[in-house]
This record gives structure tokens, sequence and C-alpha cells, in this order.
């Protein structure tokens, strides 16, 4: 998918579903995300006119939280914890081999659309360090070798 | 037909229990034995994550950690009859680490189907609820004095007292808001709570409604927990249609409708009024106090924001009267808090327990010691706000004017262990740069101060001008400490300092530094 390819009528329907809650910003900016994997810039005039908020309000929203995204990510995206718990079992180590393996840095997505990158503060998963999340899922006491097993495992569903 | 369990919590799948439920339930089918799955929150002994107990006469019995390639031999020797086994632990509640808790709020946790009310009811659900509704609103927020339930979201405050404000304060519409953020590193029993027995929490909220007069909840829950949304709404949903929620409770007249919204990744979200703003659709911006929520909350109105574990802890108090949780505890913390051991430690888990054990019984009789097998050298406590402790301050009581007095804070009650080969100057030069991550920007010391904080500590990691940068480095500390509006701010120097207090020899002096 690239940035001008997105569903205009699911964005409509997550709007009109939604403008009338209290505080209707959040789940609209959620419910997009969830069905675009995104949130098209050309989405915001619409989700602002529909809120009666300027658009500058919607952009300072979306960009004050970490996890919403204005870009498509790649079909899976790999939410790593870089916090305090993970790096007392060596997630810095955990780190550097996902970065050289998937050959991509935070904030980024492989060259084919696979894998994007992000860092994550705590998936309260901390009992099962080092942890990563991928998609909706956690993953826990990962080790270089699970982390490979678990990436071809994907990789051979999606092939 | 024999009853097996398998976790839904999200770390016992995120270890493989999908995957080893199904494989029972094949292996089950082929041998032609009957048996009913169901899917427990975790017990909180996540080093035997995937956790498989099976029902028998004489209780339940333990397996773990239960990959799915063990299921056949498993079966073989006699699994569903409870027998013996290398991964057998024995009666699940004969295990030492779970034996010589004290679960109040954690009662159910582990033991039922989370999502299933009749479940929930089977094991005292809802007593709570049935006494409030008897009762008038000031004596149910007595009963919550009574117990001396002080928040557990990391604050300290008195529940009761917070619940007093809100109902004095006349209002047409107040509002219940539970704080799901959880983001302190190191933490999970809200997670354990709404994945595991997320009714307690729904009850919780009903009773502070009924308290304060208030008709409708939030929970507004961190969007990395997507299971805990899901345990959530199934149990709002089963809660609404048996009559638990809605415009008539349990027949009363009274009114209560609950909510779930979803954060999006901003840890300063997590403080009361930045949620709040975040409700209301806009950026997660800490607001000046007062007015204080409870006066002029969620959209301008009284409300009560709590912490999952203080809401999850009102039915037991309700049922069982404010001077039973009371009796619990030492000094002014009274109850018991979960703990969360986690970091490099052999037995990471949940343990609640009544206030007073010291952290060296947490780390070594629980814990077991490091998972490395190396020597614990240091303990952060209370999340990524929280002071770095070393050895010597092992033998504090877990209570909160303990900890306060060695410039240490009890929290959510997070502690993350970590081993000798830590390093202490990254520690601090991390809760600068995390601090920089989540600052909300409203003050210049918290905005601009982290930012500087990490520089100076990139420094003094490099051997820069040290002395001199080791002086900027306690400036910076004392103005953030000084001048920030929220403790992202105020609190990140206990960390830094902490560490540079406690473990100079790591930012290259000799001597035992000054104590903060
Ligand atoms: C930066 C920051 C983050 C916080 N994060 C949380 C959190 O994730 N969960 C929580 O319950 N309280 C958190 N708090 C504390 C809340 O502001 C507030 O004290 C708490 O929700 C009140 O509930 P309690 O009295 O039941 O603890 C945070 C505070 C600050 C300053
Ligand atoms: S201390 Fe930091 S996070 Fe807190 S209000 Fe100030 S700028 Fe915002
Ligand atoms: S610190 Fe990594 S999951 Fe909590």
């Amino acid at each position: 998918m690239t940035q001008t390819e997105w569903d205009r009528d699911a964005v409509t329907e997550v709007i009109e579903q939604k403008k009338s809650m209290p505080g209707a910003l959040l789940p609209i900016l959620h419910g997009i995300q969830d069905r675009n994997g995104f949130i098209p810039e050309d989405a915001v005039p619409q989700i602002a006119k529909a809120l009666n908020l300027s658009r500058a309000e919607v952009h300072g929203v979306i960009s004050f939280y970490h996890y919403f995204r204005t870009t498509p990510p790649g079909k899976r995206t790999i939410h790593l914890c870089r916090a305090e718990s993970c790096q007392a079992m060596n997630s810095q180590a955990l780190e550097a081999h996902i970065q050289a393996r998937l050959g991509i840095g935070y904030h980024e997505t492989t060259a084919d659309g696979t894998f994007s990158l992000e860092p994550v503060y705590c998936l309260g998963n901390c009992a099962c360090s080092p942890s990563m999340m991928i998609d909706h899922e956690v993953h826990g006491r990962i080790t270089p070798q699970s982390f490979d097993a678990i990436i071809n495992e994907l990789k051979e569903m999606a092939a | 037909m024999i009853t097996v369990y398998v976790p839904r919590d999200s770390s016992a799948l995120g270890l493989g229990a999908e995957r080893v439920a199904n494989a029972i339930q094949v292996e089950a089918a082929k041998r032609g034995a009957a048996i009913n799955l169901v899917r427990n929150g975790s017990r909180g002994l996540y080093w035997l994550e995937p956790m498989v107990e099976v029902a028998t006469a004489s209780g339940r019995v333990a397996y773990g950690p239960v990959q799915p390639g063990d299921v056949p031999g498993l079966f073989d020797t006699g699994l569903l009859e409870g027998k013996a086994h290398p991964l057998c632990m024995g009666p699940t509640e004969e295990i030492p680490y779970l034996k010589n808790q004290e679960r109040l709020t954690f009662a159910r946790v582990g033991i039922t189907d989370p999502v299933s009310l009749d479940d929930y009811l089977a094991h005292d659900g809802y007593r709570g609820l049935r006494n409030a509704l008897a009762k008038e609103p000031a004596a149910i927020v007595e009963e919550v004095t009574a117990s001396g339930l002080r928040g557990r979201g990391g604050a300290a405050f008195p529940t009761g007292i917070k619940w007093k404000t809100v109902l004095n304060t006349p209002a047409e519409q107040k509002y219940i808001v539970c704080n799901a953020d959880e983001g302190d590193s190191g933490t999970f029993s809200d997670r354990m709570i709404m994945e595991g027995d997320p009714f307690v929490l729904i009850e919780g909220m009903t009773i502070a409604g009924l308290a304060v007069g208030a008709a409708q909840g939030y929970i507004y829950l961190r969007v990395e927990y997507p299971h805990a949304d899901v345990a959530l709404n199934q149990a709002i949903e089963a809660a609404l249609a048996a009559g638990y929620l809605g415009d008539n409770i349990l027949g009363s007249g009274k009114r209560f409708h609950l909510e779930v919204r979803l954060g999006a990744g901003a840890y300063v979200c997590g403080e009361e009024t930045a949620l709040m703003e975040s409700i209301e659709g806009k950026r997660g911006m800490v607001r000046f106090k007062p007015p204080l929520p409870a006066i002029e909350g969620l959209f301008g109105q009284p409300t009560v924001v709590n912490n999952v574990i203080s809401l999850a802890s009102v039915p037991i108090i309700l049922d069982k009267g404010g001077k039973y949780y009371a009796d619990y505890g030492m000094g002014r913390s009274r109850g018991t808090l979960p703990l969360q051991l986690a970091g490099n430690v052999k037995r990471p888990g949940l343990i609640e327990k009544a206030f007073g054990m010291t952290l060296r019984e947490l780390l070594y009789d629980y814990g077991g010691g490091s998972a490395s097998g190396r020597p614990i050298r240091a303990v952060q406590v209370g999340g990524p706000l929280g002071s770095f402790m070393p050895e010597s301050q092992f033998d504090t009581p877990l209570d909160y004017e303990a900890f306060s007095a060695i410039w240490a804070v009890l929290g959510h009650g997070g502690v993350v262990v970590f081993d000798d080969t830590v390093d202490m100057a990254k520690m601090a030069r991390y809760a600068m740069e995390f601090c920089a991550a989540e600052s909300c920007g409203k003050c210049t010391p918290c905005r601009i101060g982290s930012t500087r904080g990490m520089e100076v500590m990139d420094r003094i990691i490099e051997n820069q001008d040290r002395t001199k940068n080791l002086a900027l480095l306690r400036d910076l500390g004392d103005t953030m400490l000084a001048g920030s509006l929220c403790a992202l701010g105020g609190m990140t120097p206990y960390p830094v300092l902490s560490a540079l207090n406690h473990f100079p020899e790591d930012f290259g002096e000799k001597n035992v530094a000054q104590v903060a």
C-alpha cells in the first residue's frame, strides 16, 4: 500500500460510527489505524470537519501519541521492548541482533515491506523478559535463535 | 469429565500456551479422553508458565513449564490423574511461592475462568456490590476509609478521602475513571487482573459509582494490552446482560455504565490529568492542580481517578469489611500489595503479600536470587521513576514510609532485578532518555533538562570533564526535582541520582558521594 492508497469508505464509516461519542477523537484515530494500518494525512480534513476541530488540532493529537502513524507499516509490526526489566535480561544484545537481521533501525520498514520495527517501553510481560510484540501478540523470553525461528515462520506464512 | 486449565494470560500465550492448549485437545481426542479445557488467568508463577493444571479429587495439580512437545509424554505418565512427571509441581496450592502469599485482591486470579460470570459468582463475586447496595453512599466511603486503602497507582493517596471529596461535590454528572495505563516498566499486576479476573475491577468501579453518585465509568487502557481489552469487553457485556451493570443494577434503580477507552502509547497519559485530557480527545498534556480532578475532572465534572489495583481491592473490602483489610499490613501501609518481581531473577512473578516483608525476602525467598546465577547488584523498585537500591538497603520493609525515608518509592509495586553485569551509568542515562522521549513538554526542566541530562551522561560515560559534568548532573537533578509539574520530570532524578549515590564507581568516582 502506498501513501495515497487508502480506503476512503472505511474512514468515513469509522467517523460516522464514532463521532458522537464524548471525546471521539482517539476512538476515531484508533478505528482508522485498525482498518487501514495508518492514518492518512489527507483523511485529517475529514476528521477535523466531523468533530468541529481545526486540522492543526487533529495533527497535534496524532503527532503526540507514539502509537499513531501516518505512513503505511510493513505487513507485520514488531514492537521491541526497550525498558528496564528487558534490559536486565540482555535486550540490548537482542536489539542489535534484530536490527542486523532485519537490516533496519527503529521506525523503519524492511525493503520488501514485510516487517516494521518500533520501540516500546514495557509490554507488561516483564516476568518473561526480554519481550516483543508482533502485531497484537506478545512473545517472551526471546533469544536471537527464537527470534529467527519466529521470523522464518512468519515469512513462510506470508510466502 | 476432567477439567484441565491452560492460561489465556498474555504472558503465558507469549510462551506458547495456545499451542499447548491445542496439543492437549488433540492428545485427549486421540486417546478418547473427555476433558473440559478451561482457559484461566495466570497464577503468577511465571517461571512455570505455560503452567497446566489438572483438577483431581484432592485438588488441582500443576505442571510447568509445559511445551507442546511435552504433552504426549505427560499423557503417558497420567497427566489427567495428576500423576508424577518431571514437570509436575505437585498440588498447586502447596507450591510455597503461592502458599505463602496473602491473596486478597488476587483471590480468584488463575483459579476461575476470567470471563465466566457464573464462575465469578461461585467464587464470592459480587458479594461486595450486594453489601454496597444496602448502604448509604457515605457508609460505603466510610468502609473504604476504614480499610486504610491507599492508591496503588504510585502516589499512595488515601482512596476513601478522594471518594469523599467527589461524594461531597454536587453535580449532575460524575465519573469513575480507572487508570489502566500501567506504563511503569517492571509492572504487570493491572494486566493480570484485567485478563485474569476482569469482573473484580468492574465490581469495584460499580461500587465506586454507587459511593460517589457517578453513573458513568471509563477504563483508560493502554493499547499494548489487547488481551485485556478483549477480556474486559466480554466481562462488561456479561455483567450488563445479567443486570450487574446498566440502568437498574440488580433491581435497585441505580445506574452504572462502563466503557473501555484505549490509550496510544504515551507514558505521560498515566498521569491522571493527562489521562483525562486524552479521554477528552486531546494531547496528553498535564493540567495544573488545583482544581483537583475530584472537583473538576473529566469533562469538567467531579471525577474519581483510581488505579486498577485500588479499584479491584474494593470488592473484598465491601464484602469482608474495612477492618478485615486493614488488619493486614504495617504502619500506615494497610492491606496487601501485589508485588511484581521481574528482570534478572530466577523465579519472576506476582506476589501479593501484606505490607512489611523485606525486599531481601522477596528477592531471595520468593525470587530465588538472580536468573544468571550471578550476585544481585541493584534493584529498581517502583517503575522507571523509582530509585535504584543497593544490597545494603535490601532489609528495608516493603512499606510506603520506610521507602520514602531512604529516598526510594514503592510506587505500583514493580521490582526489577539486575545482576553485577549492570552498568549503572548507562541506567542513569536511560532514565534521562526515557524522560526526554515521554515528556509532555509543558515544563522546561523536564523537557530541556532531560535532553541536557542525556548529553551530560554521555560525557560522563566518555570520561570528559568528569568532575564538572557530575556537578552539572546534580544541578540538573535539583532543577528537575523542584521545577516540574508532575512526577515524570519531578522524579526522573530518583533513578539518576540514586544510581550515582549508591554506585559512584560506575560514574568513575572512588568515594561514596553525598546522599541526596
Ligand atoms: C508520569 C506519570 C505516569 C503515571 N502512570 C500511572 C499509571 O500508568 N497507572 C496509574 O494507576 N497511575 C499512574 N500515575 C499516577 C496517577 O497520576 C494517579 O496518581 C493515580 O492514577 C491515582 O490512582 P490511585 O490513587 O488509585 O493510585 C502516573 C503519574 C505520573 C506522574
Ligand atoms: S514534568 Fe514533564 S511530563 Fe510532567 S508536566 Fe512537566 S513537562 Fe509534562
Ligand atoms: S520491561 Fe520489557 S516487558 Fe516490561
